[in-house]
């Protein structure tokens, strides 16, 4: 059976004219437009273009919640197996476009999508992550290589084949890790990789050192005799008993706890639980990683306003930077809901 | 995690650890070393001794609190 | 120094009323081999098991894996300061066991090990669902310490993996495999030339206290400075492992004995390199600690005239901050460094890996994403105790799902993320 395909393109590629047609609304349209034919071809007969959607740069990007709303009711109705969008190379709106609308044609309709880029296009930086995209050069000159590669990929995608690493398969990758299997092991890898780097070849690292995002550091604190300040860990310190369930590393989740009856952990109310470091000193004396002894004291002689009733507690080790991210976002809200002025966390 | 409580509470917020190379990667801006791994604000053996080093790192903690940093800053007195 | 690597081919393990090895069988004397451990009071019950290669079997929580080896011929004992003397070992014969391993199985003291799958997916992530294994399963004595439970369960690991080739030591060699170099850096130079680049392999040994720990000679290396091996040493058991937990990067003993580094570069020396020796170095628990030695290592590395090392972490977490100082301190003392650790992607595989990046770590073999989840089919038998899996790293209580199945992250796999890229997995973009 051959897959259904559905093109998508903007008013230029459509050929409804340049900027004077980058208003006009989403429209269907039957039989192959602009680029079409060479999709028709690069497909063969393994897929058919069953039809096209064409959408104005400017209206998808000033309306994108109705001009999505409109394309893929379209889309719908051609009941595709796969939207190819673009290609958009360093056109700004037309990639944004093109991602807007794979995204929510994978995500609400199931379909595969693809579509191509320009590496600097802003859609890759909006949309990068959650679509497949071919690489393009940056001006339609390069449609020759494009259409294939976009066709290729979209061909893999919907033989449900078990997809190789992005660089093999030739997409744009979507900053995802996967596990796959080399020729070689590890060892042998090392070895041929510190050949060549000593003798200057090129070599591929299996994995590039990122940037960490930094922030601007928050205004200190004027009064600390009236400021309220929490108490955090991520030091995997726990109610005794652990009631929440948070998990010994890789943890899923962070608890809050009423510490404002307590002055002091001990083995009978708290205890810990991270499964990355000794725990012998902290099982004796929770305090050594959550302070709140010398908390509470330094609360009493009034150096501070007042501690504040919950501490924020998860483990650490082997959390994935994205959730630990995500339990920050939320602890911060809480903080701001509530008035906090400032935060201590503490970690093994 | 530090970062993200500080960026959407907007509030100061320490971190005390001890393995500082990656608190300053991945971008706490107020820190404090702590003892050592297991036991951060610890020092087992004399309790005396211990209670006082644990509210010395408090101190300043507090004390990075009420400081005013353009940048990253370890706070280690 | 020249070590001969004398090894037994064993493809199947059965019960007998004598241990020994014929025709590829090794026989296991139940009686004669639990002997071992009479007496030993930090045990209140100890019993032998067999797994094999393709049963639909589950080895949970394990401890550690030995490959059965002892001397044949030179220098001191395998295990030195453990089973053998103080004595420097790696030179002379050693016998090994080819195909057989010794695993510890024990139940919960804190946080528990990992499992080893003896059919279906999991025997991708590790070498042991090909390997004949003879598991020693333990349960401590109660009112036991830790620390004395662990070193008993260490020390009964190696003894039956020493007796198993001690016993089997008049058995019949299969293959021999020569592992020589010249002693000294002016030796090796000589033997392999001035062109040919000099490595050096930095092998760091986690050193973190109870449950985290590696021994050198039977020497804690959380007391040691950074020092120089004869690759030879390792394969004769100088290290030891006696970390617990984080199954899937723990060394486990088998991994040092076959440590893949020291095995490829000695396979190499002479022919397009010149593998100078092993530099052990620590994990340490203090920042202190972990600059100390990471200095020191690039001051021996220095000393020896090396141009390129190869690096290789164990575990995650903290220990990042050291491989990013030793290939920092290596590059800049002018050695071209290579590092081989794992990532901490998340489930989704969307998280940065790493706890710590330096922008000198610029070559990675990445021996994958720890969190990735596989699901495990149900094993018709469980050798130790399934309901570990609840507190193994990479698990929780929901993992087992009612037909017995376990959906668990690959860091519950015994040795899947290995550090020494003792297996072919790697880690790439999608």
């Amino acid at each position: 059976m051959r897959k259904r395909v559905v093109l998508y393109m903007n008013q230029f590629f459509a050929g409804m004219g340049g900027e004077e047609a980058a208003h006009m609304p989403p429209e269907a349209r039957t039989g192959l437009v602009g680029p079409g034919t060479a999709f028709a071809e690069a497909f063969g007969p393994e897929a058919e273009i069953v039809g096209t959607v064409v959408c104005g740069d400017n209206r998808y990007t000033e309306d994108m919640e109705g001009s999505r709303v409109l394309c893929l009711e379209l889309l719908r109705s051609m009941s595709p197996d796969c939207l190819v969008a673009g290609p958009a190379f360093n056109a700004g709106r037309y990639g944004v476009a093109c991602g807007d609308l794979c995204r929510a044609a994978s995500r609400d309709l199931g379909i595969v999508a693809v579509t191509g880029w320009y590496p600097e296009n802003p859609g890759k930086e909006l949309y990068g992550n959650d679509v497949y995209a071919v690489p393009t050069p940056d001006s339609a000159r390069g449609m020759k290589e494009a259409v294939p590669a976009m066709a290729r990929l979209a061909l893999r995608l919907l033989s449900g084949v078990r997809m190789g690493p992005a660089r093999e398969e030739s997409y744009l990758h979507r900053g995802i890790r996967k596990n796959f299997f080399h020729e070689l092991d590890g060892a042998s890898r090392a070895v041929e990789m510190g050949l060549k780097k000593f003798r200057g070849e090129p070599f591929r690292t299996e994995l590039e050192m990122p940037v960490f995002k930094k922030i601007p550091p928050a205004a200190p604190v004027k009064d600390l005799r009236t400021a309220t300040i929490a108490l955090c860990s991520s030091g995997g310190i726990v109610p005794k008993g652990n009631p929440d369930r948070i998990r010994v590393s890789s943890a899923m989740s962070w608890g809050r706890y009423d510490v404002s009856g307590i002055d002091d952990l001990t083995p009978e109310n708290y205890e810990s639980i991270h499964g990355g470091y000794d725990r012998t000193w902290a099982l004796e004396d929770p305090d050594r990683v959550l302070p709140l002894d010398e908390m509470r004291k330094l609360e009493r002689e009034g150096v501070f306003g007042k501690l504040y009733d919950f501490v924020s507690l998860t483990t650490g080790t082997a959390t994935s930077v994205a959730n630990a991210e995500r339990f920050g976002r939320e602890i911060g809200e809480i903080f701001k809901r509530d008035g906090v002025d400032a935060a201590i966390l503490t970690s093994t | 995690m530090v970062r993200e409580i500080e960026r959407v509470a907007g509030i100061p917020v320490v971190q005390v650890a001890t393995i500082v190379p990656i608190m300053v990667t991945v971008g706490a801006n107020r820190i404090v070393p702590g003892i050592a791994i297991p036991h951060p604000l610890g020092k087992p053996g004399d309790p005396e001794e211990e209670h006082a080093v644990r509210r010395g790192l408090l101190l300043r903690a507090l004390k990075a609190i009420v400081t005013p940093i353009e940048s990253q800053t370890i706070f280690r007195e | 120094m020249k070590l001969e690597l004398c090894k037994a081919f064993v493809r199947d393990v059965q019960w007998g009323k004598r241990t020994c090895l014929a025709g590829g069988v090794l026989q296991v004397d139940k009686v004669s081999a639990l002997a071992l451990f009479e007496g030993e009071k930090r045990f209140s019950s100890v019993d032998l098991d067999l797994a094999r290669p393709g049963e639909s079997v589950r080895i949970i929580p394990v401890k550690d894996v030995i490959e059965p080896r002892c001397k044949l011929s030179g220098k001191g004992e395998c295990f030195p300061g453990i089973i053998g003397g103080p004595e420097t070992v790696g030179s002379g014969s050693t016998l090994v066991l080819k195909g057989v391993a010794v695993v510890t199985v024990g139940p919960i003291v804190s946080i528990q090990e990992g499992l080893i799958d003896m059919s279906g997916p999991a025997t991708e992530y590790n070498p042991y669902g090909q390997t004949c294994n003879v598991c020693l399963v333990v349960q401590p004595a109660k009112g036991v310490e830790k620390a004395e439970y662990e070193t008993a369960l260490r020390l009964a690991g190696i003894r039956l993996a020493w007796y198993l080739a001690d016993v089997c030591r008049g058995a019949g060699v299969d293959e021999t495999e020569v592992v020589e170099a010249a002693d000294s850096v002016e030796g090796k130079a000589a033997e392999c030339g001035a062109d040919l680049p000099r490595f050096v392999y930095v092998c760091q040994a986690i050193s973190q206290g109870l449950l985290h720990d590696t021994f050198l000679y039977g020497v804690d290396v959380k007391q040691i400075l950074p020092t120089l091996l004869q690759p030879q040493e390792i394969l004769d058991g100088a290290m030891v492992s006696a970390n617990c937990v984080s199954a899937c990067d723990k060394q486990n003993t088998f991994h040092h004995q076959n440590n893949p580094v020291v095995l490829e570069l000695c396979r190499r020396h002479g022919k397009d390199l010149n593998f100078l020796g092993v530099i052990v170095t620590t994990e340490m628990m203090t920042l202190a600690g972990k600059i100390r030695s990471s200095e020191y290592t690039a001051k021996l590395a220095r000393m020896l005239g090396a141009q390129v090392a190869i690096i290789t972490e164990e575990g995650c977490g903290n220990p990042d901050t050291d491989i990013c100082m030793n290939a920092k301190n290596l590059e800049e003392a002018g050695i071209r460094t290579v590092v081989i650790g794992n990532e901490v992607a998340g489930q989704d595989g969307s998280s940065q890996g790493l706890a710590d990046v330096v922008p000198e770590m610029d070559a990675y073999v990445s021996c994958g994403n720890i969190n990735e989840v596989v699901v495990l089919p149900p094993m018709e038998r469980v050798i130790g105790d399934i309901r570990a899996i609840a507190n193994v790293s990479g698990g929780d209580e929901k993992s087992i799902r009612p037909d017995g199945s376990i959906a668990c992250e690959i860091q519950s796999i015994i040795g899947s993320t290995n550090e020494l890229g003792i297996s072919k997995i790697g880690c790439e973009w999608v």
